[in-house]
């Protein structure tokens, strides 16, 4: 029989420490819904999102219930969404609100997807849909879209770079009643993945299955809880701590997909380990750095401690699942973690710090608010460092910032629920708006020649 | 199908007696029981079987939160599989 020991520590990583299944996220090929108008394209979406979606909410609610893991979030992501819309350029909200509608027919948290893959060339009918996500999020309420601007096969296509801050600028001022929350449902990636279940960055790759389950682990609280018992052990005493941490919680990640799977008649995709936040005190990635040994993130050591962390997780989770993918490793959302909130807030972590801190972990300049006077160019400053980050080191990196409609540093904004409250952190006021209205697109760089 | 039941709080008479019934009037086998008392705490895990249960796992879950409730102690019932995945390589 399995030890008490065993079973108490499980638990306790429910009830004291915040494990969860942060999403199962059901990834639905729409290829098949391409029709001659925007109506009907919407509506075979809507029939086939509600037709193959339609027991995720009950299937996962069962799931958590069974095995005393609690399954937070169920999500859709589909095929993106640009793929469908070359036949109705100019219309594509129909589309956006059909999406909308079948999320809240089948009762899912999310629906990502409302998506443009145009690392390399953007055509007239994504410029067209790219333009249109400002309004498409703010007229629904469970939509997500990213932008994939780069890659490291392509390069950077600087042209969407540069729309992609004008585009931002104008979800938040869409959504200014709300502080700019459009912006939240928005993040403009390099190397974006295809089996990413978590949002705002969740779609469906067009090489998957037509449908697949892909789930999302979390446990920040859970690896913090286990490093409180090793003060003053060695560094790779803590980084194996960490990766058997990750081994355990990538387990119950992986039983509950291939069941939801089976139950659901899918494909299971894979297991993505990150360690996701919440706002809530014991479920902070910063207190993990933190109880490495930095006195607050954003000192000096803090891309090191987040460099192991983020590697440690990732060698837990590859050993705990025959399929680990999406972004897999730790998350660092600043409106979504106490401890970054409160070392924003005293002034500890910066814009700069971040900066580096994405060079060594999944993601990047993740839930940052900013002034809402910041000009477009420099949002497309931000997004091309990081790009320009992801593209040459060969990872995910990304951009999910929100520039505040008549708020500034000194600000506070709050987004409520997972996505939490931040200060108004402070951008660079020098301009880079010369570089960015040149466009065009920067080569990929050498090491992507390997054929 | 196999499920852990945990049943965690603070001691006094009849805990065992209580959960075990519902278990039974259930039918429920229990195969396999630890208990212990630390410091006043009460432990006690139960390896049971569900095969031949008139409820399914989710409602006797939730039948034995409710009793819990009433006896004061926090029951968690859990497939098997869950701690299998868990802890076992």
């Amino acid at each position: 029989m399995i030890s008490r020991n065993e079973v108490i520590e499980t638990i306790d990583m429910v009830e004291k420490e915040h494990f969860d299944v942060r999403t199962v996220t059901m990834g639905l090929s729409l290829l098949s819904c391409v029709r001659a108008t925007a109506k009907e394209t919407a509506a075979a979406c809507y029939d086939l999102i509600c037709k193959r979606a339609e027991k995720i909410v009950k299937v996962a609610d069962e799931l958590g219930t069974e095995y005393g893991i609690p399954i937070i979030n169920k999500r859709v992501s589909i095929t993106p969404a640009s793929l469908l819309t070359a036949n109705f350029v100019g219309e594509e909200i129909v589309l956006a609100k059909e999406l909308d509608r079948a999320a809240k027919t089948v009762g899912v948290d999310f629906l990502g997807g409302y998506s443009v893959l145009c690392q390399k060339g953007l055509t007239s009918y994504e410029k067209s849909f790219i333009e249109s996500i400002p309004e498409a999020l703010a007229v629904t309420d469970k939509i997500c879209s990213s932008v994939n601007v780069g890659s490291s096969k392509a390069g950077i296509n600087m042209d969407a770079v540069k729309l992609m801050g004008e585009i931002i600028k104008k979800a938040a001022y869409l959504t200014r009643d709300k502080d700019g929350l459009g912006c939240a449902k928005l993040v403009a990636f390099c190397n974006a993945v295809e089996d990413n279940p978590f949002m705002a960055g969740a779609f469906h790759g067009v090489t998957e299955a037509e449908t697949v389950i892909n789930v999302g682990v979390s446990g920040p609280g859970v690896v913090h809880h286990a490093l409180k018992g090793l003060k003053g052990a060695s560094l790779d005493e803590v980084a194996e701590t960490i990766k058997k941490t990750a081994f355990k919680i990538t387990r119950a990640g992986q039983l509950i997909a291939k069941e939801a799977a089976k139950r659901l008649n899918a494909e299971f995709g894979i297991v993505d380990l990150s360690l996701a936040p919440t706002p809530v005190m014991g479920d902070s990635v910063a207190h993990i750095l933190e109880e490495i040994g930095l006195s607050v993130v954003g000192s000096h050591g803090t891309t090191c401690a987040l460099a192991m962390l983020n590697d440690a997780v990732k060698k837990g989770g590859v050993m705990a699942s025959g399929s680990v993918g999406g972004l897999s490793g730790a998350f660092i959302p600043v409106s979504e973690d106490i401890g970054m909130i409160n070392a924003a807030k005293s002034g500890d972590i910066t814009l700069s710090k971040l900066e580096a801190m994405t060079a060594v972990c999944s993601v990047g300049i993740d839930m940052v608010a900013i002034p809402g006077d910041t000009p477009a160019s420099t949002i497309s400053g931000i997004i091309a460092d990081e790009a320009a980050i992801g593209m040459i080191n060969n990872k995910t990196t990304a951009v999910r910032v929100i520039p505040v409609p008549n708020k500034t540093v000194g600000d506070e904004v709050e987004f409520g629920g997972l996505l939490g409250s931040a200060p108004i952190m402070p951008v660079q006021n020098s301009s880079c708006e010369v570089m960015i209205n040149r466009g065009g697109r920067i080569p990929a760089p050498i090491h992507s020649n390997k054929n | 199908m196999k499920a852990i039941v945990t049943v965690i709080g603070k001691d006094k008479s009849g805990i065992i007696a209580k959960v075990s019934t519902l278990l039974a009037e259930n039918g429920v086998n229990i195969e396999d029981i630890s208990q212990t008392i630390v410091s006043g705490n009460f432990t006690m895990i139960m390896l049971c079987e569900l095969s031949a249960s008139t409820l399914s796992l989710k409602d006797l879950a939730s039948r034995l939160t409710v009793l819990g409730e009433e006896i004061g102690v926090s029951i968690h019932t859990q497939h098997e599989d869950i701690f299998n995945a868990m802890h076992k390589i």
